[in-house]
């Protein structure tokens, strides 16, 4: 009898930090000298920036099982303090003034999430979704009214432009790979026990608060990261980029994708960004599709195209190196 | 005297988010759904008077043809998104009703455009006012107050008194036993939406003539509002629905008052964040725990 | 052990328990829901390798007993001491961490994740690693992974379920959910050991089989096991004290053999099933 051959967690690791690499390496390659049109380098950067969204809110959706309505609250959060951090630390030198601003719009965001997390997560579904949602307004009309510090309606303008392609790359590589580590391992473990099943996670010693409520804190610090580069993409913020509408749009991407699955988020952040910018005749229709396809995808595949599947390349590999022993054979041929 | 007249105010006001949350409170007391269409079926409800108006029709078809018009376009929103989920998770559902939401702002939107539409107000009810003393109340604060009570007045006679329902009640207690009784439960469903709605709709017409215009995210915020209110007054029950609706259009109406009109909306979602975290069942609900 | 003794109807543990404190004790335990008390009473002592079952026709409180010794449900009365030590206050899965595990009567599994990663959750608060480390994949991550991983690995093959380690766990038959529930609770390293009818569903040669396991989980780590059953072989066989329960309040306490005999017990519950 054939052993099933596994690959060890330290070679999937290695193998895994090579594909990074490449994917940074051939990016930064592709998008670097002249060779693509102003349109479309807007484009990748905004792919890159709402792929982190949907990575991020993914956490709280897909791996909590929670519904957060104010994922947009988060970013604006992020957006706003890396904005007004670089627009005081012009002297500074760009790369350690870029690096500070992230980890500080990262770090407030995430603040914010502790703060709503708590009171957040002692309600459950609907409530949670509503008290999220009402969370993200708040911030938004805070923004408005602070007008002195934020700019309010009219905006925050001359922010300064940080978001390269290097930036935005490095930041969507370094967050996938975090967000994957964390999963992997006992925390990981512990934010997906709680989704499945709550009371037997209490049972099996899982601190139900402490788990949701970092898995709310790091879903908004990579939104803040997220907002971070949306700041240094646009240059000037506007409270209405952060309201309700900004939230579902983040969530449809989730969703379409498929709760759980981070290729998922990625992919359908990625078409979803990109389809009505080529489309140009859909852009009107935009929001009309993505409500029905909203709708579809939840009466007919509830889990989203993906489900909870994964893309893995050491999986891959196991599943080539294991062609002519498929799993669940192996009592058929004894 | 300034008191009075915002108290006033607020009791008008309170009295539509009170007609809205009762839809809100009804759904949520039987199938368990956040149903965040509710608030975009006032808009619709809104853009049908203006637009039938605006056409030359008498305002009282135009009222007809907006509660009729709501009552179907909740039982389709029913029948179509909400029925096939019945037995999915609970997140599929309050994804789909963010769908349908959606959905309904968008068309709008397209249909009739991104700007606020001026809603005929005065052809509804006249801009009449009466002077008792110093305060001065007009005709539409009367109206509103006058339809707002017998429309509740009637519901609780309705849920109370009639087999419907009884029948409503019970399948808000316990699903299963209901059907097992012989209840017919997508009857009840419909009905309690079309109900929901037919609220929703008096609560459309009322607010429209409180605020005259209508643009395609009215729906929204006065929709979460409503929410908001049912959620303080303890979702599932109708007497709670009313008592938040005056709640929130109350502390609208002060905070209004005491010159932070922008912080309004910001102010109800605290209101919300504190009365959840204090009392999570809100003033009258009952509490729900998991079985064990 | 006079001085148990004065304690309100102390229980019996068995004799090779006898020299060592018992791993649980509970003292006027009772709740309330609204006007209807569920439990009231509550007295009982557990040795540190006893088998006890817990016994009772449907609705006399069974299972409330089993939420109110991990604090899903806070006591309206009592105390309960958990190797001598009051749990009052704590949560969940502080007492969890304090030593009680359980297992559940509709099972509760982590359904969409591998068996591995079911076990793996149980061993939760053994596996020594920070956030940090798992995120910047430092040794000790690796470290800590691979002694858990094998662990879990051992303790599947308790029940000769390691080559299922793989599997989504709600895809298990029955029978194997059952196991690898006990299997989960027995990963976060209990004292005592709480199974809620752990053979419901069973056939028989399953039955005999669990009550085999029971045993051998005892005698390896020499925990003590209170559990629910219906199955009245299985209790007999295998409990060394018993506890009756109805209508929440204890109507009898002690050996298989005299259960068997007590009128009252007969008469509230053995009479009606023809057992014993």
């Amino acid at each position: 009898m054939n052993e099933y051959k596994r690959i060890s967690p330290s070679k999937r690791f290695l193998i895994n930090i090579v594909l990074v690499i490449i994917f940074i390496v051939v990016g930064t390659l592709l998008t670097g000298g002249d060779s693509l049109s102003r349109a479309s380098r807007a484009l990748i950067l905004q792919i890159g920036i709402y792929v982190i969204l949907a990575v991020s809110l993914n956490i709280a959706t897909g791996y909590l099982g929670q519904l957060p309505l104010g994922h947009a609250g988060f970013m604006a959060v992020g957006a706003y303090s890396a904005a007004l951090f670089w627009k005081a630390t012009l002297n500074m030198p760009t790369p350690v003034s870029i690096v500070l601003g992230l980890i500080i719009a990262g770090l407030i965001a995430a603040v914010f999430g502790i703060i709503i997390g708590i009171p957040a997560l002692r309600l459950k579904g609907d409530y949670l979704a509503i008290i999220t949602l009402g969370f993200g307004e708040i911030i938004r009309i805070a923004i408005i009214n602070l007008s002195g510090i934020t700019g309010g309606t009219p905006g925050l303008l001359n922010v300064p432009k940080y978001s390269s392609f290097l930036v935005v790359f490095l930041c969507v590589a370094a967050t996938i790979a975090a967000i994957h580590f964390i999963m992997h391992s006992r925390h990981g473990r512990a934010i997906l026990s709680i989704r499945e099943n709550e009371i037997a996670a209490d049972s099996c010693g899982v601190n139900l608060t402490y788990y949701k409520v970092l898995a709310f804190a790091m879903s908004a610090f990579f939104a803040g990261i997220a907002g971070a580069l949306y700041a240094g993409f646009q240059g000037s913020l506007f409270p209405k980029s952060f309201d309700f509408m900004a939230s579902i749009n983040i969530l449809v991407m989730v969703v379409l994708g498929g709760m759980g699955s981070m290729l998922g988020s990625v992919i359908a952040a990625t078409v979803l960004t990109a389809l009505p910018l080529v489309l140009q005749a859909l852009a009107a229709y935009r929001m009309v599709i993505y409500s029905i396809l909203l709708i579809i995808v939840m009466i007919f595949k509830p889990s989203g195209l993906l489900g909870r599947y994964d893309f893995s390349l050491p999986g891959l590999i196991e599943k080539w190196m294991n062609r002519k022993n498929k799993p669940g054979k192996e009592v058929a041929n004894e | 005297m300034v008191f009075l007249q915002q108290l006033i105010n607020g009791l008008q006001l309170g009295s539509i988010y009170a007609l809205i949350a009762l839809g809100y409170s009804m759904v949520y007391g039987i199938i368990l759904l956040l149903n965040f269409a509710h608030g975009d079926i006032i808009m619709v409800g809104g853009y049908i008077v203006l637009l039938i108006i605006a056409a030359g029709i008498s305002p009282a078809v135009a009222i007809a043809a907006c509660i009729i018009g709501c009552i179907v376009l909740a039982c389709v929103i029913e029948k179509v998104a909400y029925t096939p989920l019945r037995s999915a998770p609970r997140i599929s559902l309050l994804i789909t009703a963010i769908g349908v939401s959606f959905f309904l702002e968008n068309v709008a939107q397209l249909l009739w455009g991104a700007d606020p539409r001026v809603f005929p107000a005065t052809r509804i009810i006249p801009a009449t006012s009466y002077q008792i003393g110093r305060l001065t109340i007009s005709l539409t604060t009367i109206v509103t107050l006058v339809v707002a009570i017998a429309a509740m007045v009637v519901l609780m006679l309705l849920v109370q008194k009639s087999k419907m329902g009884k029948a409503m009640r019970a399948v808000s207690e316990d699903m299963g036993a209901a059907q097992l009784m012989g209840i017919n439960l997508n009857r009840i469903i419909t009905f309690t939406f079309a109900v929901g709605a037919c609220l929703a709709a008096i609560g459309a017409i009322l607010y429209c003539c409180k605020y005259p215009q209508v643009k395609p995210t009215t729906g929204y915020i006065l929709g979460i509002k409503a929410f908001v209110a049912a959620v303080l007054g303890g979702i599932g029950s109708i007497p709670g629905a009313v008592l938040g609706g005056i709640a929130i259009g109350l502390a609208e109406v002060a905070v209004n008052a005491l010159g932070y009109s922008t912080w309004t909306d910001a102010v109800v979602f605290v209101i919300l964040i504190i009365v959840l975290l204090v009392k999570p069942t809100g003033f009258m609900g009952a509490s729900m725990n998991e079985k064990v | 052990m006079s001085e148990l003794v004065s304690m309100p109807s102390p229980g019996r543990i068995p004799d090779r328990d006898i020299d060592k404190s018992p791993i649980l004790e509970t003292h006027h335990l009772g709740i309330k829901f609204g006007g209807l008390v569920a439990v009231d009473e509550f007295n009982v002592m557990i040795g540190r390798t006893e088998i006890a079952g817990l016994i009772g026709p449907n609705g006399a409180g069974k299972t409330t007993v089993f939420n109110l010794l991990t604090n899903v449900y806070t006591p309206t009365s009592g105390t309960i001491l958990l190797d001598g030590k009051d749990t009052k206050g704590l949560k969940t899965y502080q007492i969890n961490k304090r030593g009680i595990a359980r297992t559940f009567q509709n099972i509760r599994l982590f359904g969409q994740l591998s068996v591995l990663d079911n076990v793996l959750i149980g061993l939760h608060n053994s596996i020594h690693c920070s956030l940090t480390s798992a995120m910047l994949r430092l040794p000790a991550y690796w470290k800590s992974e691979k002694v858990a991983r094998e662990r879990a690995l051992e303790l599947l093959s308790i029940f000769d379920m390691q080559d299922l380690a793989n599997n989504e766990a709600g895809s298990l038959p029955y029978g194997a959910q059952r196991r690898l529930e006990i299997v989960r609770a027995l990963a976060t390293n209990p004292s005592l050991l709480l199974l809620d009818e752990p053979a419901a569903g069973m056939n028989p040669s399953e039955t005999s089989e669990l009550m085999e396991n029971i045993r051998k989980i005892r005698d390896m780590f020499q925990i003590a096991v209170l559990l629910i059953e219906h199955d009245m072989n299985l209790v007999m066989g295998i409990c060394e004290g018993i506890i009756v329960l109805n209508y929440g309040r204890i109507i009898a306490k002690g050996p298989p053999e005299e259960i068997k005999t007590n009128p009252t017990v007969i008469e509230a519950y053995l009479g009606r099933k023809k057992e014993g």
